[in-house]
């Protein structure tokens, strides 16, 4: 299968492929590491007239803490979060997403900014990041802006990001002592998006309650979902069996997934429950041990 | 620009080329350079027989344009073999039946190079996760893993 033809543009900094995208308004789209763009342009399921490749441009790869604030760049690569020292021992939540994103080929050349800008409620890092509370940074023609991960996802492909704009940063606050996260998939093989899929990231207070929590649904609608109403259910409370049970039931009812071959409506509403229990118990031990 | 002049050293050679935007990595090798040894199973980015080394790191050649290989690296399976010596990773498939219809091979062994070039002593497990964007339709993966194991013995240096 061939792409239909596309004007291909290789800009070596920021601002050269800042004035690519305004100067093709209507028909550019950014190239990052085409995992998800190449093979939609292939199936001819979407065109563009220009690609612009942000592929050569320096200083966008990077994982690293920062005044409080863990920052990845917006061309990471899957692989790269996936291997590194500071994501496996403090991220579990992120370490455990990137190793079951499509399969290791694919995380080669696959972003963290692609996963996200490319507004798919099946890929996995969007859950992940609503468990995480992040915030997306987006450089334009006017500069940068910081969107937090809640008003990201629009619906079905579509974002906040500006058609001009590129996301060049992932900032996410540092958790504090006793946080702990997990990212529970249920894939039918390496490689396949999530019949379901739970995030969760939390923090146990001082009386082993829990002080706060995130959770995100993968694949359960149009976007990714934050499961607000299980995450004020937990919150305060000690994580007995019963309420672990409780909240997942809870993140579980917002899901409103549509049946295909990976399965129908209400299994993949029970997987989502599943799921999400286990998630929990998952961050509950991690917190507990760091 | 719709046309463009790249360079892409192919297995130590460099090779010069107008190509189309849209030309993919894998049809520049097949077609414009006539090394068919890179393989194309499903064009949907699943089955991973189109794997060659770009700088070193294995990806799927039917995911990346030609004009991103420009003044970078492809390592094809034509290039595992050094004057006239097999690579250890064929060596290991030969010794321990790692192939049947071979479709999947040169993938195969491209992923497992790179692999045992970043970890000599894989465990079973690190095997099958690396491998596991490469589908194969025949063998039951069993002696692809032996096949591995065989390469990484003779590669570490006490093996001699
Ligand atoms: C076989 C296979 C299996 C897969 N399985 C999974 C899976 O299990 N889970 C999963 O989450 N994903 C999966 N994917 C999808 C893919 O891995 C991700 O979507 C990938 O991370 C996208 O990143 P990319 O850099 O390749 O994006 P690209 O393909 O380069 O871009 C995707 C979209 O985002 C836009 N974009 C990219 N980067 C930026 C940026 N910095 N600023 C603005 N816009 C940008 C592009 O214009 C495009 O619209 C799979 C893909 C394949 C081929
Ligand atoms: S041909 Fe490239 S992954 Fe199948
Ligand atoms: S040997 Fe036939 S596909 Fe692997």
């Amino acid at each position: 299968m061939i792409p239909a033809t596309f004007d291909y543009h290789s800009p070596q900094t920021l601002e050269d492929a800042l004035a690519l995208l305004q100067g093709h308004p209507d028909d550019a789209k950014v190239l990052s590491g085409g995992q998800s763009l190449l093979p939609l342009l292939k199936l001819r399921l979407g065109a563009a007239g220009h690609l612009i490749d942000i592929g050569r441009i320096p200083g966008l790869e990077y994982v690293k803490e920062e005044g409080g604030v863990l920052k990845i760049g917006g061309r990471t690569r899957e692989s790269a979060l996936e291997h590194s020292d500071l994501i496996q021992t403090k991220y579990p939540l992120l370490a455990q997403t990137a190793a079951v994103i499509a399969d290791p080929l694919v995380r080669n050349l696959a972003t963290v900014g692609g996963n996200l800008a490319h507004g798919d409620p099946a890929n996995d890092h969007p859950a992940t990041m609503l468990a995480l509370r992040a915030e997306v940074v987006a450089t334009g023609p006017n500069g940068t802006r910081t969107i937090p991960i809640d008003q990201f996802f629009l619906g079905l492909f579509s974002t906040a990001l500006a058609p001009d704009e590129i996301l060049t940063e992932i900032r996410i606050p540092v958790p504090p002592a006793r946080s702990g996260g997990s990212y529970v998939k249920l894939e039918r093989k390496v490689g396949d998006f999530a019949t379901a899929a739970s995030a969760v990231q939390l923090t146990l207070g001082a009386g082993g309650e829990v002080a706060s929590v995130g959770i995100g649904l993968t694949n359960a609608g149009p976007t990714p979902l934050r499961a607000a109403d299980a995450e004020q259910y937990l919150t305060g409370k000690q994580p007995s069996a019963d309420v672990i049970a409780e909240a997942a039931r809870r993140a579980s009812a917002i899901a409103t997934p549509s049946a295909d071959r990976r399965g129908a409506i209400e299994y993949k509403r029970q997987m989502a429950r599943v799921l999400t229990g286990r998630a929990l118990k998952q961050a509950i031990e991690w917190a507990k041990e760091h | 620009m719709a046309q463009h002049q790249i360079q892409v050293k192919v297995n130590g050679t460099d090779h010069k080329a107008e190509v189309e935007s849209r030309l993919l990595l894998v049809h520049l090798l097949r077609e414009t350079l006539s090394m068919t040894g890179t393989h194309i199973g499903c064009d949907t980015t699943h089955c991973g027989a189109c794997t060659v080394l770009l700088d070193g790191v294995p990806v799927k050649s039917c995911t990346v344009l030609a004009v991103q290989a420009d003044g970078r690296e492809v390592t094809t399976v034509e290039g595992l073999e050094k004057d006239g010596k097999l690579h250890a990773i064929q060596d290991g498939f030969w010794q321990e039946h790692g192939l049947q219809c071979g479709f999947c091979t040169p993938g195969m062994m491209l992923t497992s190079a790179a692999l045992l070039a970043n970890n000599p002593d894989p465990s079973e497990a690190q095997i099958r996760q690396a491998i596991s964007g490469n589908l194969c339709r025949c063998t039951g993966y069993v002696n692809i893993i032996k096949s591995v194991q065989y390469a990484a013995a003779k590669l570490r240096p006490e093996a001699g």
